[in-house]
């Protein structure tokens, strides 16, 4: 089959890649840019373990095409943090236990990272419901959404202490 | 001491060991997208292999015609079983004793079998090819119902053994039949029942359900025909015993076999067993020289590997008529799908069923499980439990309630009057198993004040009133459940997996400055063994937890083991973990001696250090004793310091718990709402409370899925009905509540450290837990007992039958 070039921004970076026209942007991401945070879980949109940002949405990257995502800006979870300056996300999942066997954490954490773009003070219920696309087998959910309002807290007065 | 010692709680603390709620050392990899699970392995060349499944649940394979799959770009091969039968790879044995077919030889068993192994050099190639396989089926009636599996009539399913009497677990009295096993006392109980002032009787289908972890099943193999070795990774729970079987299958020397599981992304026994997929992708690697990858997509995962539950059983239980119960009878017919590939403990082919006298003091019981072969998927993976501990405590905690219906009591009452007393352990029960220890009525005494449970059965009694008073439309339930789980399997002298005796493993290497790597049979899928095995190491052996490093999973580099699943990690793995420890410590105190120049009987532990015995200013820390270990000659004392022990336990563990939820349910629409849910767990020994925690949110919220909805259903032509997440239920964060977590803390007296495990728990004590909620409010209307799974549809059924809609 015949390839298109595709041309996206991913985590800040410009990248080009030949994909057929069918191939899904989770196979693209992992597969041909070696971007494996996100992961499959389901491949119908039902678990989130895909979940990246894609032009200020959250997307289920297992349900979109390559070829979608040209000329979009996408961010994934290697994209929130690094090492030596991690997202305050990502620093509240370790710090309340938001997490276990990890394959949902990628997709957890992006999705929470757009939900408090949206919402920058949710309630609990509000959590809750905004995270209601992504499914993680071991937790419970109670240890994320406190990582989630935790997160909130933080970024709150950090915004209120910059100004 | 001396002034430059800082005092005991300071250095104690600085080990993160037991008792510490440490964070976790995995969370810096996953939070940032670092795991490294099996699909994100990529070898250079690699090969993508994909399955062609049978669209039905019973019919002959005529004809297979691969001409027009291998045509299409990129594909590599396909196999079928005539490719595989050569290598006589075509069937596999089970963990059950039974053998499976790898592609379908000459027949299908169930919809979604194995029939033949596309591999091709993408996954979109691949899947091109499956679809273009011509496969000619001649359909068969297919079995559904194991009731119907014995009638006259009913289809032969397994021809290939339907001349054999004698099956791996004794007599098979019908072609479908596999075994029956019994436990107990046949003729007494049923002479106690007979005689008895009450009698409960109660049929309960414990339905059909799959684990279901967020990562599925899958592995990469690679044959180096260079140097003759065979690499696998997979998401094995048991990377050991699957080197053992590829190389009892293959040929091959385990010593050029190396498996290797990575990350794993949840387990709960799904990646327990061997599945088609690992054969097909090892024999496809031998074959193309390349590696090849294989994973499966979710709807093969729920319909393919590892099932768990599908027990009808029948429960008849004889008390007083003050409540004492005096005798219980159990029978179970155990749908085992196509092929027996049950992952049970070789001697248990129904597991620890026989665990289902419960907590109580119940004097004499028997019990019988006919396993049956119907055109479902195989499987029967212990789901998030010990082996079929779950259908066990769900019996015995449903026979409760309907126990104290029939006796019209409190159901709180009736457990409390009944429970093992904590001065009766070790105690012998019916059944066989010698529980080690336990103190039920505390924990449900602290469980019940907890929730105040007087106040709710008032407040529940008051919405009945103002429900038939036409105020309400919603009824309260007040779920009980007091589980005893039975962990940690096992001892080597009843437990075994294929021949292998179910002990487990450490080995530490203690380095020149002071650190420290462990290695174990074991592997975490979730856990957090990384954190929480060097918290036991820390304490037993005074390096910090931080500078322990501790792996798992490559067959290669750990000691052998039997894996993680049956909550058997820490009573098991961590006992070894314990024990590799205090041998450490046994040659640490020699060098330590030699240095302080005194008897090895003059020095006392200290947290992190020898103390000479009366003279707290001379000491050695544990620093000290590993740098000399490598740098000095010391008379009569190997150099190093390293340790390995196989720790084979001498008894289980038997973890306890008193859970209570408080649910509302609307009668019109079946809707149920959790209001609150307690839940008091008694692990023994407390490794981390932050893990404990998670563990228990966990549990408990996979129980309320198996309680509330989730299911593998077939239709009555044996077509899966709930075979993708549309249809499969998975609370997510909107339908799942909180959950308040308490505990009490009863040792273990056999394990080093008094650990029982706990990951298991809230699964086995959730389930019946929900379901009693439910099945309660309705009580005051005459229910007795409804099947789980309790969806909203269910649920407006049972209102329905009871007449309130009326």
């Amino acid at each position: 089959m015949s390839k298109m070039h595709i041309k996206m921004k991913v985590n800040g970076e410009e990248v080009e890649t030949l994909a057929e026209p069918r191939e899904l942007l989770i196979h693209v991401l992992r597969e041909r840019l070696d971007i494996t945070g996100p992961h499959i879980g389901c491949e119908t949109s039902h678990c989130g373990a895909c979940t990246i940002d894609m032009d200020g949405k959250s997307v289920k990257s297992c349900t979109v095409f390559a070829a979608q995502a040209n000329g979009k800006d996408i961010t994934t979870i290697e994209g929130l943090g690094d090492p030596d300056n991690l997202h305050i996300l990502q620093e509240m999942f370790k710090e309340h236990h938001g997490l276990q066997c990890g394959f949902c954490t990628p997709g957890m954490i992006t999705r929470a990272h757009r939900l408090l773009q949206e919402n920058p003070n949710p309630t609990e219920d509000e959590v809750r419901f905004g995270m209601a696309g992504n499914i993680c087998r071991c937790t419970g959910y109670q240890n994320i959404v406190k990582s989630i309002l935790a997160a909130a807290n933080e970024m709150n007065a950090a915004k209120e202490a910059a100004q | 001491m001396n002034e430059m010692t800082p005092p005991k709680e300071e250095r104690s603390e600085a080990l993160k060991g037991l008792g510490c709620s440490r964070k976790r050392v995995e969370d810096a990899r996953f939070t940032q997208g670092k795991g490294n699970y099996v699909d994100d392995i990529k070898l250079p060349g690699m090969l993508f292999g994909d399955f062609v499944r049978s669209p039905y649940p019973h019919a002959y394979v005529k004809g297979i015609n691969t001409d027009a799959a291998m045509a299409v770009p990129g594909v590599v091969a396909v196999l079928t079983a005539a490719d595989l039968e050569p290598l006589n790879l075509h069937w596999m044995p089970t963990l059950a004793g039974d053998k499976q077919m790898v592609l379908a030889d000459g027949k299908v068993l169930f919809q979604g079998q194995e029939v033949a192994f596309v591999v091709a050099n993408d996954r979109y190639a691949a899947a091109d090819a499956v679809e273009l396989v011509e496969v000619e089926y001649e359909e068969l009636p297919p079995l559904v119902d194991p009731y119907k599996a014995e009638i006259e009539g009913a289809p032969i399913l397994r021809e290939d053994i339907a001349d054999q009497k004698e099956g791996a677990h004794g007599p098979r009295r019908h072609p479908n039949h596999i075994f029956t096993w019994e436990a107990g006392d046949k003729e007494t109980t049923s002479k106690v029942i007979d005689d008895a002032e009450v009698v409960a009787e109660e049929t309960m289908y414990y339905h059909r359900t799959h684990p279901c972890p967020l990562e599925t099943c899958g592995c990469v193999a690679s044959m180096d025909k260079v140097n003759g070795k065979l690499t696998v990774h997979g998401t094995f729970q048991a990377p050991h015993v699957v080197r053992t079987v590829a190389s009892l299958l293959s040929g091959i020397s385990e010593s050029n076999i190396r498996v290797i599981s990575p990350d794993i992304g949840g387990g709960f026994g799904n990646k327990v067993g061997v599945y088609p997929g690992y054969v097909c992708s090892i024999v496809a690697s031998i074959v193309t020289g390349k590696p090849v990858k294989w994973i499966e997509d979710r709807i093969e995962n729920l319909t393919s590997t590892a099932f768990a539950r599908d027990y009808w059983m029948r429960g008849k239980i004889s008390a007083t008529k003050e409540g004492k119960i005096t005798g219980l009878d159990v029978h179970v017919l155990a749908d085992h799908g196509a092929f027996d590939a049950c992952a049970d403990p070789t001697k248990f082919p129904a597991g620890f069923m026989n665990i289902c006298t419960g907590s109580y003091d119940i004097p004499t019981a028997y019990l019988a499980v006919d396993g049956i072969y119907t055109n479902k998927a195989p499987g029967g993976v212990s789901y998030r439990c010990s082996f079929r501990v779950t259908e066990a405590v769900y019996l015995i905690e449903r026979m409760i309630e309907v126990l104290a219906i029939e006796l019209d009591m409190d159901a709180a009452d009736l457990r409390r009057m009944n429970f093992i007393k904590k001065e009766q352990f070790p105690y012998q029960a019916a059944l066989g198993w010698e529980y080690d220890s336990g103190d039920y009525h505390t924990a449900w005494d602290k469980a019940l004040e907890a929730v105040d449970y007087k106040a709710l059965r008032a407040e529940q009694a008051e919405r009945v009133e103002a429900f038939k008073r036409g105020e309400t439309r919603k009824l309260m339930g007040v779920g009980l459940s007091f589980f005893t789980e039975i962990v940690g399997a096992g001892p080597v002298k009843n437990c075994d997996i294929l021949g292998m005796g179910m002990f487990d493993s450490c080995e530490i290497r203690i380095h020149p400055t002071g650190s420290a790597i462990a290695r174990l049979g074991t592997i975490s899928q979730g856990q957090g063994h990384a954190t929480t095995f060097a918290q036991i190491l820390a304490s037993e052996i005074g390096i910090s937890a931080d500078d322990i490093t501790l792996e798992e999973g490559d067959t290669d580099t750990a000691p052998y083991g039997l894996g993680t699943y049956g909550s058997r990690s820490t009573p098991v793995a961590g006992a070894a973990t314990a024990m590799a420890g205090r041998k450490i410590r046994a040659k640490a105190q020699m060098i330590a001696a030699y240095l302080l120049e005194v008897h090895d009987g003059d020095l006392e532990w200290d947290v992190d250090r020898f103390v000479v015995k009366g003279a707290p200013e001379r000491f050695k820390t544990m620093k000290e004793v590993a740098y000399a270990a490598y740098n000095q000659a010391i008379p009569g004392i190997e150099p190093g310091l390293e340790a390995v022990s196989y720790y084979d336990p001498p008894n289980m563990t038997y973890p306890f718990g008193a859970y209570v939820c408080v649910m509302d349910i609307d009668v019109d629409t079946g809707v149920t709402d959790i209001r609150r849910f307690y839940a008091l767990d008694d692990c023994g020994t407390r490794i981390n409370p932050m893990i404990i925690e998670g563990q228990v949110h966990g549990g408990l919220t996979e129980a309320l899925a198996v309680a509330l909805g989730q299911e593998i259903a077939y239709d009555e032509m044996g077509n899966v009905k709930t075979g993708s997440l549309m249809d499969f239920f998975l609370p997510t964060a909107w339908e799942t509540p909180n959950y308040e977590t308490d505990y009490t803390v009863t040792p273990s007296p056999h394990h080093p450290i008094g650990a029982k495990g706990v990951g298991e728990s809230p699964h086995v004590g959730g389930v019946p837990c929900f379901s009693n909620a439910v099945q309660d409010a309705f009580r005051a209307f005459g229910l007795k007992h409804t099947n789980m799974p309790h969806d909203h549809w269910r649920i407006w059924q049972t209102a329905n039958k009871l007449g309130l809609h009326d």
